[in-house]
């Protein structure tokens, strides 16, 4: 067919240009140009070049943050993919009220407001009147996130286990519904050990909805701020300082524009060459398993 | 091996999806199971597999009764509709996995597996994913993977459907010389009465749960114990006409006389149905015997290189064969020809009275 020429076509993407810029292309170049500039006020800018930039790479506090971010991060996707598939192969299939209450109960974590889920968490495990404190000390545990570190880190590992892995699961779910059941049945005429039919059936075919929930987990874990800030608000020390929690303290609470914004592009850097990688392994490892 | 099914019969909650039925199939033999959708036939297959057991009945395999055993200890392999193989393994490992389960050794397994590849003709293909072969290619692959477990039973389920036509001709065609090695007992369920006519050997034909007919192709083709039997196994659907059976004619309904033949004279005279196959009703009058019916036309719709006419004649509608590709205008008149001794006819309650002669040679010619 010959191509047909209308320049009116650029009227209709005229709405998606505007969105776009002024949710990311403004917003994003506004903290470009925050990032070479010292800001002492308003009308009061310097030009400094790469200077917040090369005082970002050399902070030790954010090598800090940084690896207990990449730390966590894998400790996320280690925990909730697995346990969202196994929790996705226990699940009743079919219709019935079974399904229902199990789909119900899988989604409710995800439905609570993220505050809330640290407000929770921060009852919850209180020594005095939370269960989970409490049930601890019953059993001789000295648990204490508020002045021990590695408590502290679990329990904000836990707290997104509980509330995240719902998510996995349902993905797996759904992927796991969309296999004909004649599959299963070659598989048993095949005399195929269970652990064949999830290596060689389920797995593969489970694949595309494992690519979006390694990278989901994978970035909002890598973004997670609001559940520490209530429940630890980055401490004890730094033991639950995430890169967001220091960009935070760094930008609103010292109040360091200039170098906030060079640590902000430098952490969409890092979301993306990560995501890309994981994408890009994920994809790889199981070329041609698309069907 | 022999499979034989005692009484079987599949009640699923108040629904009855299988009557009881009684049916032996030889070692070696090609089995059509014949019926529309729904009559039966997957029902059937997954109690002959072992995957459902029946609700009452037995399953014999060589005489030993295998009823309530699992499918995992039969000696079965089954080609489905969807194409199903390991989406994750390479042609050559899907091919490979039954013999590997099986214990095989290595240089064993490579020769089945290549020589099973070479008859199905996807020898280029074995380092390929599933996912990478077109329709045919998966399918050829999915038999390939249940020939090559050299099962005694081979079990399968419409495996041309989701091909397209061309395809679909060209692996029918193969898939008879591919069976025809004689060792493993074969059951093909199809909804088409040409792919049954095409396949051979025997054939059973099931009807809502219930088993009409079975033996040799030819023979229950050219000789259906009933009416509903005669309209599942035609393509289109056999005319049926009802008709006044005379000592000297056949009066249809419609009013056209047929002379009496061979096969139907020195039958007791009342109230009957005739039925006539789209192909004994032509356009073109090959002879002087045949017997002219006017009509309107109602339809002609063209299939392959052939044109079936639906032409209404009073208050029945027929449908009538024409060879070469035509075009009716719908409402004009046209004539066609009844062939007095291609007829069958049925009692009123739809069982066969009369059909006509037959060599059984014929059935070659057909196919």
């Amino acid at each position: 067919m010959d191509k047909v020429q209308d320049n009116r076509a650029w009227f209709l993407i005229i709405p998606v240009f505007l969105i776009v810029a002024f949710s990311a292309v403004v917003p994003l170049m506004t903290v470009v140009n925050y990032s070479v500039q010292e800001i002492f006020g308003p009308g009061q800018t310097f030009f400094v070049g790469t200077e917040w930039f090369e005082a970002v790479l050399k902070d030790d506090r954010l090598h800090d943050a940084l690896v207990r971010q990449i730390i966590y991060s894998l400790a996320v996707l280690a925990i909730e993919i697995p346990l969202g598939i196994l929790i996705a192969l226990g699940m009743p299939g079919g219709r019935s009220a079974k399904t229902s209450l199990t789909l119900v109960l899988l989604a409710l974590p995800l439905l609570i407001p993220f505050n809330v889920v640290g407000t929770i968490w921060q009852i919850f495990g209180r020594g005095d009147i939370g269960l989970l404190g409490a049930t601890f000390r019953a059993i001789g545990i000295d648990y204490n996130y508020t002045n021990n570190s590695a408590h502290a880190w679990v329990t904000v590992l836990v707290m997104d286990v509980w509330h995240w892995t719902s998510l996995v699961a349902l993905l797996c779910y759904a992927g796991l519904q969309s296999i004909p059941p004649a599959f299963y049945q070659a598989a048993k005429i095949d005399g195929a050990s269970k652990w064949a039919v999830f290596r060689y059936i389920q797995l593969p075919k489970m694949r595309g909805v494992l690519i979006i929930a390694v990278l989901l987990r994978f970035m909002d874990s890598f973004m997670i701020y609001t559940e520490p800030f209530v429940l630890t608000g980055g401490g004890p020390g730094n033991s639950t300082t995430f890169l967001s929690q220091y960009l935070t303290q760094m930008a609103v609470g010292q109040f360091d524009i200039g170098k906030a914004a060079a640590f902000s592009i430098v952490y969409f850097l890092i979301v993306l060459l990560f995501s890309f990688i994981f994408y890009t392994i994920i994809t790889r490892t199981g070329e041609g398993e698309k069907k | 091996m022999t499979l034989t099914l005692e009484g079987v019969a599949k009640r699923v909650g108040a629904e009855q999806h299988l009557h009881p039925l009684s049916l032996e199939l030889q070692p070696g033999s090609f089995n059509v199971l014949l019926g529309r959708t729904l009559a039966g036939k997957t029902t059937l297959m997954r109690l002959m597999a072992g995957l459902d057991a029946p609700t009452a009945g037995r399953v014999l395999e060589n005489g030993k009764d295998v009823t309530g055993t699992s499918v995992r200890h039969r000696d079965v392999a089954m080609v489905y509709q969807q194409f199903i193989n390991y989406p994750a393994m390479t042609v050559y490992e899907n091919i490979a996995s039954p013999l590997r389960r099986q214990g095989k050794d290595k240089a064993e397994i490579d020769a089945k597996v290549r020589r099973t590849a070479a008859m199905l003709r996807i020898t280029p293909y074995l380092d390929r994913l599933p996912a990478e072969l077109s329709g045919g290619q998966q399918q050829r692959c999915a038999i390939a993977r249940a020939l090559v477990k050299g099962a005694g039973l081979l079990l399968l389920d419409e495996p041309l459907v989701n091909l397209d036509y061309k395809l679909r001709e060209e692996l029918r065609a193969e898939l008879r010389e591919i069976f025809a090695d004689g060792k493993t007992t074969v059951v093909y369920a199809t909804t088409e009465p040409q792919e049954a006519l095409i396949l051979g050997g025997n054939v059973t034909v099931l009807h809502e749960g219930r088993m009409l007919q079975t033996g040799p192709t030819g023979d229950v083709f050219h000789t259906p114990a009933s009416l509903e039997c005669a309209q599942v196994f035609s393509d289109p659907p056999m005319n049926v006409v009802d008709a006044i059976l005379t000592n000297d004619r056949v009066a249809l309904s419609d009013g056209t006389n047929l002379p009496l033949s061979a096969h139907d004279r020195n039958l007791p005279a009342g109230p009957c149905k005739v039925g006539i196959r789209a192909n004994h009703l032509t356009v073109l009058r090959r002879s002087e015997r045949l017997v002219p019916i006017r009509g309107k036309v109602a339809l002609s719709e063209i299939s392959g290189s052939e044109t079936f006419v639906h032409l209404r004649h009073g208050d029945t509608t027929l449908i009538a064969r024409e060879e070469g590709v035509h075009s009716h205008p719908i409402g004009s008149d046209i004539q066609v020809y009844a062939d007095p001794d291609r007829i069958f006819v049925f009692s009123s309650a739809g069982q066969l009275v009369a059909a006509p002669n037959w060599r059984r040679s014929a059935l070659r010619n057909i196919a």
